[in-house]
């Protein structure tokens, strides 16, 4: 057979073979075969011997040239078998990305602590200081330093509970101001969080609940005043939009005293479930601090004037985070408190 | 407070509508708590005039034409027996609503709608009503309590709407009077905050009455306990003629929940509710000695109150007495034997003001409430005690029942309050606090709306308070009385403009706290809040003995239940309570943390404050979770505080006491960590393993450590297992102990495998430990394998323990 042939033959079996070849493994047989010492085209160079001489260069090129060919089909096949063995590697690994991943569980705050520390942030930036005063406390810090003397009909509005004849259950935290006032001289800003006790126990009253309670003493306190700072405190907790209105109340220990309500968050003010159709709903008492408390606490009132405000923890929270029964928080259940991720 | 309308217009001329007078009495500090419109379930009900009436024979009924007027004339079916021709009854036009009424034509059970229909095969369109249909009773409308029809005054207009001339146009307000305002607890004082809010004059009712000179026996009224009564006034009226009160009296009490009794009792109710002041209506011929002594009861002494109940009293109770014994629990209710009766005819009215906290007291320790203690309790002023009596005496001209004499005994003691109250306030001081510019004409005018007698003199204001407004005691009440009138909404928002800068934020031990929860939360714990106090039922429940210091718990006096009486000595039962309703509601694991107080009294029972200190608590419960699961997180605790805990074995009452470790820092212990007891779980019914951590938080907070930067080691550490072959009761805290007593290059232990099998022989275990080398000034490298002979070499000699 002629070289010519032959070349033709090894080139159209090369070619059958690279576009037959499933894997890598015969990809190799194949290199051998073709391109190997002693494969197909090694052989034929082996056959220079029977060509006369001087057409040996010429051949030994088209012999190179068609090597060169086998090789650079064998390349291009190597290539696409590695992509397509990629492929189905990647294939058999594939998971099921939509499993669930291997989370720890999360944790959280109880809903009160999350209010409480959101308080104190939006007051501590304003440069109230923090103070927790006992629970346990006695009738002069719980009621008679707070302007309510033993016969005042106040005393109705919280029933008390008592430990012995002159100590209780402090029913509010406003008992821990006067403990500040009689340690500290003005200017004074504190904010006191905790827990507060009233023998009440129904759907909307707990007869344990928590308190925070803000004093500002300082010359020239108006008012004014205690209403800027709540219409900042509405705004940060319950959003930019909010408004605050006050209206006549009583309380002891403040005068003139009011009643704090906030725009309703939920309907903007148009009226809606949660503000019963009113479109305010009553967030906290305040007022200015009354001239016999501060009097008590050795602070002169024709110096100083002041104002408070109090609020309940939990009526924030159920506010804010839309929770209709008071007792889920002390309930400790955990499919309530894994809602609670703030 | 309920003040119906209709009667408010007696004093004020009211010209704006119940729902902007709710609006006015909100903004100047008297919420309306309901506004109820009586008729407000009648509509459609007009005046019919029976035309025609003709018996259906066979039957009750009776066909009849009514002529509403400009309505129509309407052909009805009607079944009372007082119908018939001429009668101008209410007529229930065809979808007006009424009350659908029983068998007994009085119970009510709902509201109907009036359909044309045919009753008895006769084509009726509408209906004829009774009092009851409507909703009125014999003391609101004459004839109101027959079983018939309800007959109207001859002169109504045909086809006019019933509900005016039946007062069912009227509306209740249910006002929250605050505690500082015991003068508006009566339809006189709102009245005058109705007139103030709305700028009108006040028509006060007419307190005179003609007294008549007369022969009779004195009265001699004695107090003896003037801290307790700080006024008393009674009056002696004679030829009493006891008998019902006219509609117009009965109507009002009727609108204010009052049942009439007769004229006598229904003036003393009258004037309660008018003024405020609780009266009271003495049958003179029962008071033995024709005498009243103000004093406190004897200790054991015995009354019997109107309603027929008998009450023990003593020493703390002031009581009404005649020449011998109690005739009335004072501020509270008469007693039995002084009711007014039928046969009545001379009476002492009493008007008196006693201490708001003695009736209180004497109202709460007998469980006996009234209208008129709770107004005692409140607080009358003497201002009204004296115009109540007056008007009482008024109304027995005025009804016409009996004679008036000149004898009033008025007994004032030290505590009395006669003299107005007069003050100065200065304008500047009242703009001041309020921090807004209110003109001193707009201040005066106000207070002259409430009654305050003004006079201006440059900056200030002389003030004469009105007697009833015991309230009022200096500037800033003022301040209170002007801007609630003035106007809430002039208060514009200031950010304390002239105020100290102060420097706010958490202390140290908040931020700990704060830190702690963090790092809980962190590791997957949700935080629970629990009460403060729980029953002694839960300390049997996790069987405290009787002599442990859980035991000794601060009780509460007043508790509201048994469950809630004792405060916690120790923050467990909560959480196991919490635990326990987990499981129960299906969640089957989880881990919570509560840091909370517990309550340390000095003495029992308490004299001193008690030391208040704060616990951590930490549970998990479920397959999940094991004694190691919950050591881990005391571990954790241990490492943000940066100190160490150690372990040792330890018991308590409601814990497995094989898995019950005490926590010990710096040789203190801080606490103890545990496996509920299987007695406990099983008693509780829990099928899933429960545990339990509770630490000092107090204790604790002592040992903590600042966190310091430590440089480096300069060269690198190693890191070398062994398993170690032992005894099976081995602990693991003395194997770490004497591997770091033997190698002082060793800087951890850690245990990360425990092996029991059956190649180790019995009574064995295989530990494996990981070591850390951590090198000081020179490499070690060259050296760890002879700190490791080291080791093995203490282990085998001092614990018998071998490499395996």
């Amino acid at each position: 057979m002629d070289v010519n042939e032959k070349i033709k033959i090894i080139e159209e079996q090369a070619e059958k073979a690279v576009n037959e070849a499933e894997s890598s493994k015969s990809l190799l047989e194949l290199k051998t075969r073709f391109l190997g010492k002693a494969g197909e085209i090694s052989s034929l160079m082996k056959n220079m011997r029977d060509v006369p001489p001087e057409e040996r260069p010429s051949l030994g090129k088209i012999l190179n040239a068609l090597r060169q060919r086998v090789e650079e089909r064998f390349d291009m096949l190597e290539s696409k078998l590695k992509e397509l063995e990629l492929k189905k590697k990647y294939s058999e690994e594939k998971i099921d990305v939509t499993a669930p991943g291997l989370a720890k569980p999360d944790g959280a705050y109880h809903p009160n602590t999350l209010i409480r520390n959101e308080l104190i942030s939006i007051f501590s930036g304003m440069g109230f200081e923090i103070f927790e005063g006992p629970e346990i406390e006695n009738d002069y810090y719980n009621f008679t330093a707070l302007n309510t003397p033993k016969d005042h009909p106040a005393r109705d509005m919280q029933d008390t509970f008592y430990l012995a004849e002159d100590l209780l259950l402090r029913t509010q935290t406003s008992a821990g101001q006067i403990r500040v006032m009689e340690n500290k001289k003005p200017p004074i800003k504190i904010l006191s969080p905790g827990k507060v006790y009233r023998s009440d126990d129904d759907a909307t009253h707990s007869p344990m609940f928590s308190q925070m309670e803000g004093l500002v003493v300082d010359k020239g306190i108006t008012l004014c005043d205690l209403k800027g700072m709540l219409d900042e405190f509405a705004k940060k907790i319950f959003g930019e939009n909010v408004k605050t209105r006050l209206r006549p109340s009583y309380f002891p220990f403040t005068e003139p005293s009011v009643e704090v309500d906030v725009s309703c968050f939920e309907c903007g003010g148009k009226g809606c479930r949660l503000c019963k159709g009113t479109g305010w709903i009553e967030v906290l008492g305040a007022g200015m601090v009354n001239r016999r408390v501060l009097e008590g606490c050795n602070i002169d009132p024709d110096e100083y004037t002041g104002f408070a405000f109090g609020m309940g923890i939990e009526r924030i929270a159920m506010l804010k985070y839309g929770i209709n029964n008071m007792k889920l928080l002390f309930e400790g259940d955990t499919r309530f408190l894994k809602q609670f991720k703030d | 407070m309920k003040a119906p309308l209709s009667w408010l217009k007696d004093y004020v001329d009211i010209d704006v509508t119940a729902e902007e007078l709710q609006n006015k009495l909100f903004g100047c500090g008297f919420e309306v708590e309901e506004l109820i419109n009586i008729g407000k379930d009648i509509s459609g009900v007009v005046v019919g005039e029976v035309t025609e009436c003709e018996p259906v024979e066979g039957t009750h009924l009776s066909v009849c034409k009514a002529d509403c007027g400009d309505k129509g004339i309407f052909q009805i079916c009607c079944g009372a027996d007082n119908v018939k021709k001429g009668i101008k009854v209410p007529c229930a036009l065809v979808g007006a609503t009424v009350y659908a009424t029983g068998k007994d034509h009085t119970t009510l059970e709902g509201v109907m709608t009036i359909k044309k229909g045919k009753l008895r095969g006769i084509q009726s369109d509408g209906m004829l009503c009774s009092g009851a249909e409507l909703g009125v009773n014999g003391d609101m409308f004459d004839g109101g309590d027959y079983c018939g029809l309800l007959i109207l005054p001859s002169d109504s207009e045909n086809g006019a709407d019933v509900k005016p001339l039946l007062g069912l146009d009227d509306y209740i307000f249910d006002i929250g009077v605050t505690a500082n305002r015991p003068d508006c607890q009566s339809i006189l004082g709102i009245a005058r905050e109705v007139a103030a809010v709305l700028g009108k004059n006040i028509r006060l009712p007419d307190f005179s009455y003609k007294a008549v000179k007369g022969n009779y026996e004195n009265i001699k009224i004695t107090n003896t306990a003037p801290e307790l009564c700080q006024r008393y006034i009674g009056h002696y009226v004679k030829d009493v003629k006891i008998a019902p009160s006219p509609l117009w009296l009965r109507k009002k009490l009727a609108l204010c929940g009052l049942r009439s009794i007769n004229n006598i009792v229904d003036i003393t109710n009258f004037v309660l509710l008018e003024m405020g002041q609780p009266m009271h209506a003495f049958d003179l011929r029962t008071l033995d000695g024709r005498e009243i002594v103000v004093r406190r009861a004897e200790n054991g002494e015995k009354i019997t109150t109107l309603d027929g109940n008998e009450f023990e009293l003593n020493r703390e109770n002031l009581v009404i007495c005649d020449k011998d014994k109690p005739v009335a629990l004072a501020g509270v209710m008469g007693g039995l034997d002084s009711e007014i009766k039928n046969g009545t005819d001379e009476v002492l009215f009493e008007a008196a003001k006693f201490a708001r906290d003695n009736v209180r007291k004497t109202a709460r320790a007998l469980g006996q409430h009234s209208d008129s203690s709770a107004l005692f309790e409140k607080g009358v002023n003497e201002y009204t005690t004296e115009n109540a009596l007056k008007r009482a005496l008024n109304l027995i001209d005025a009804l016409n029942c009996g004679t008036v004499t000149d004898l009033h005994i008025d007994v004032t003691t030290e505590y009395s309050n006669l003299e107005e109250k007069n003050m100065t306030v200065n304008v500047g001081k009242i703009n001041s606090l309020l921090g807004i510019e209110v003109p001193a004409k707009k201040m005066q005018s106000i207070l002259e709306s409430l009654n305050f007698k003004v006079s201006s003199n440059g900056g200030e204001l002389n003030l004469t308070v009105p007697r009833y407004r015991e309230d009022i005691d200096d500037y800033p009440d003022i301040a209170e009385e002007i801007i609630r009138l003035y106007g809430y909404e002039h208060i514009k928002g200031t950010f304390l403009p002239y105020a100290s800068i102060t420097n706010g934020g958490f202390n140290d031990e908040q931020k700990a706290e704060n830190k702690l929860k963090n790092l809980l939360a962190g590791k997957g714990l949700y935080e629970i809040s629990t009460y403060s106090f729980y029953s002694p039922k839960d300390l049997d429940m996790l069987r405290f003995p009787e002599d442990s210091e859980e035991r000794k718990a601060i009780k509460i006096l007043n508790p509201i239940s048994e469950d809630l009486s004792i405060m916690r000595t120790t923050l467990a039962p909560s959480m196991v309570n919490v635990i326990v309703r987990n499981l129960r509601r299906g969640n089957m694991d989880g881990s919570l943390f509560e840091i909370a107080k517990i309550y340390v009294p000095k003495e029992l029972p308490i004299k001193n404050f008690p030391e208040e200190k704060q616990h951590i608590c930490i549970g998990t419960w479920g397959l999940l979770h094991n004694f190691y699961s919950i050591k881990g997180v005391t571990e954790n605790i241990a490492s943000s505080l940066n100190t160490k805990f150690g372990y040792e074995r330890s018991e308590k009452p409601f814990l497995h006491p094989g898995k019950t470790a005490k926590i010990i820092c710096d040789g203190e212990e801080i606490g103890y960590l545990g496996a509920l007891a299987p007695t406990v779980s099983n008693e509780l019914a829990l099928d899933r393993p429960v545990f339990i951590a509770e630490l000092d938080y107090e204790k604790l907070k002592k040992h903590t450590k600042p966190f310091r930067y430590s440089p480096l080691p300069k060269f690198t550490e190693f890191t070398r297992d062994i398993a170690l072959s032992c005894d099976a009761q081995t602990a693991c805290a003395d194997i770490e102990k004497e591997i770091y007593s033997a190698c002082k290059y060793v800087t951890n232990v850690k245990l990360f495998d425990v092996y029991v099998g059956a190649q180790l022989g019995a009574g064995k275990k295989s530990m494996a430990f990981k070591l850390t080398f951590t090198p000081k000034d020179e490499p070690i490298d060259s050296r760890i394998d002879d700190f490791v002979k080291k080791i093995l070499n203490n282990l085998k000699r001092n614990m018998n323990i071998e490499l395996r």
